[in-house]
């Protein structure tokens, strides 16, 4: 595979130097007066938030108050769909990513996504699991890296016996732990997870929350879930978005999930969570 | 449940009396059949035409001495009935058409699934579409006026008729086609997919080449095969210009007759009907049948295949 890219591949890791002025060392992503046009409909407005590193921040809302669109800009996939655009800025490990300058490619090798429908390639599981580091140029042993990444998401055992079988040929649940080893493979700081298991049963949705408690030990973790128990077991932060009559997404509020769960600031919150919002 | 067991009169009344629908209902059924039978009709006439011919042709000329013969020479006094020159010439042409039709019908089918914006793609398939509507008679006074010409100016050997010539015409005939039904496999292949591919940091090279090619490649195989059958069965630009001499081999330059160029010959021609002779059009008819309709039940194949492949 000749590689074409002629490009500047900035270095986005925070220097020591900018991590010990930054003094909240802790804090990985950023959002700031972020809002965000499909076109001219404007659907995110002002977003401002601070995501620590190595926990799980839930975002929680109505459909369409823009978590998904929100989500997307942390690993700016929402320019792969024509006619949008953003403003403000999305900080990862005190850079703005969201820089002409900044290659796209890098940042979402360094914060993987995991999709709400399971949607392995298809090739083998190993070929899933192999497609983030081949692509990436990784140079070492590829069959460690598939075990290893299998066995974080907690695949391994159920799989190692037939690598080569269709990614397609799994359960659901097992899908989506594959596209979680597959984003595990390129061995990413963040990891955003949009409704991982809104296509699961019960089962499987248990076994993925507790991978993301297992993972978050050495990664971060955003994930959006309509599920407001799910946000109380996985989370350690919660942010709540709603959508203003405009139609456009705002942030109302973000705290720790057990205080935005028992005595929220604002009342929106309070009536969404106790389920008087449509 | 209880209450929706009886509905309201009011209800029963608003149906349409059966009767008239009924009447409607069977006049077009029966005109919509009479079209299909008039379409099932005609196929199966042409085919027992052809095949009673040709079955009388394989009375006198033994079906081995036709398929295995490297001879063809049926107008000559001595006759020879082996239609394997024809049958090279055929393949001649048609990988030269396909060696222009597949490469470029398919990168223009991921430029216009994957690279161009929608304004330039709204340019760029109605020109496609000019293309494939241009007549093929039109195409072979091309090949013959325009590009031979230019052969010959590069390669001064090229004879005035030549199969390279038709060969690149016919590939640029075929081009719309192969880009068109490329590009719906292409875009068949789920955004879902992409997505995942560039989550993982893929570039938009890395995702064509590796997600979105290879996903699409049953319906990019039945494009490819759809359009070899096409380049068999085209006539009019091998018969301007690619000649009529019957010959084996692989020289481009020179000039050779195909299958269909042989049977505009002889039907045009001053060949009396009911020799020998003129029934060879219908053994080669038949074989050039055979092998097109190979092509299309294979390419019906893969089209299934990718339908399938992410229902
Ligand atoms: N590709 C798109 N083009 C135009 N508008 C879009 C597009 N994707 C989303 N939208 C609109 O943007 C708004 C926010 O959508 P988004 O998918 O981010 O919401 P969401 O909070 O994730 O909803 P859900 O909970 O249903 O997934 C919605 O009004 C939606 O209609
Ligand atoms: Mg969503």
């Amino acid at each position: 595979m000749i590689d074409l890219r002629v490009r500047e591949r900035p270095d986005l890791r925070p220097t020591a130097a900018a991590a010990a002025s930054n003094g909240q060392t802790d804090i990985v992503l950023m959002a700031r007066g972020l809002s965000f046009w499909y076109g001219d409909t404007q659907v995110l407005d002002g977003i401002e938030i601070d995501v620590p590193g190595r926990q799980v921040t839930a975002i929680i809302g109505p459909s369409g108050c823009g978590k998904s669109t929100f989500l997307r800009c942390f690993n700016r996939m929402n320019e792969l769909v024509p006619g949008t655009r953003v403003e403000g800025a999305v900080v990862f490990g005190g850079r703005q990513i969201n820089d002409r300058a900044v290659d796209p490619v890098e940042v979402r090798r360094r914060i993987g996504m995991v999709f709400q429908k399971p949607n392995p390639f298809p090739k083998s599981i190993y070929d899933n699991v192999a497609y983030g580091p081949r692509v990436n140029g990784f140079r070492g042993s590829m069959d460690d890296i598939v075990e290893s990444s299998l066995r974080r998401a907690a695949l391994w055992n159920e799989v190692k016996d037939d690598l080569k079988k269709s990614g397609l040929a799994l359960s659901g649940g097992q899908q989506q732990r594959l596209c979680i080893a597959r984003a595990l493979a390129v061995e990413p700081d963040v990891l955003l997870m949009d409704e991982p298991c809104s296509a699961l049963d019960p089962i499987a949705t248990t076994r993925i929350e507790d991978l993301i408690r297992e993972l978050c030990e050495q990664l971060t973790i955003v994930i959006v879930t309509h599920n407001m128990q799910q946000a109380a077991r996985v989370s350690d932060r919660t942010a709540f978005f709603t959508v203003t009559d405009a139609g456009c997404g705002i942030l109302v509020e973000h705290s720790e999930t057990q205080k935005l769960f028992t005595s929220p600031a604002d009342e929106r919150t309070e009536a969404y969570i106790t389920g008087r919002f449509g | 449940m209880k209450e929706t067991a009886e509905p309201p009169p009011a209800l029963g009344a608003a149906l349409t009396p059966r009767k008239r629908r009924a009447v409607t209902e069977r006049f077009f059924q029966l005109l919509f059949f009479t079209c299909a039978a008039v379409s099932v009709l005609t196929t199966a006439g042409i085919v027992i035409t052809l095949l009673g011919e040709t079955i009388q042709f394989f009375g006198e000329v033994p079906v081995l001495d036709f398929l295995t013969g490297t001879r063809w020479t049926p107008l000559f006094a001595s006759q020879h009935f082996g239609v394997l020159p024809l049958v090279n010439g055929t393949i001649a042409v048609a990988l030269v058409a396909i060696s222009v039709a597949v490469p470029v019908g398919l990168l223009t089918a991921i430029f216009l699934s994957e690279y161009a914006s929608v304004r330039l793609r709204s340019v760029v398939k109605p020109i496609l579409e000019v293309l494939a509507g241009i007549p093929t008679v039109v195409y072979g006074y091309f090949a013959l006026l325009f590009v031979t010409p230019i052969l010959r100016g590069v390669f001064p050997q090229t004879q005035i008729f030549n199969v390279a010539s038709a060969g690149i015409v016919m590939g640029f005939m075929i081009l719309p086609m192969m880009a068109s039904i490329s590009e719906d496999a292409l875009r068949a292949v789920p955004r879902d997919l992409r997505e995942g591919a560039y989550a993982l940091g893929a570039t938009r090279l890395e995702v064509v080449t590796r997600v979105v090619v290879p996903g699409a490649l049953s319906g990019v195989l039945a494009a490819v095969i759809l359009s070899v059958s096409r380049a068999i069965g085209e006539t009019m630009i091998v018969a301007i210009a690619a000649g009529l001499q019957p010959r084996m081999g692989f020289d481009l330059l020179s000039s050779m007759e195909t299958m269909t160029a042989y049977i505009v010959q002889v039907s045009l021609g001053d060949t009396p009907q009911d020799t020998i002779e003129f029934s060879t059009i219908f053994a080669v008819g038949t074989l050039l049948f055979v092998m097109t309709f190979v092509m299309n039940v294979l390419s019906d194949f893969f089209v299934r295949r990718y339908r399938e492949a992410y229902e």
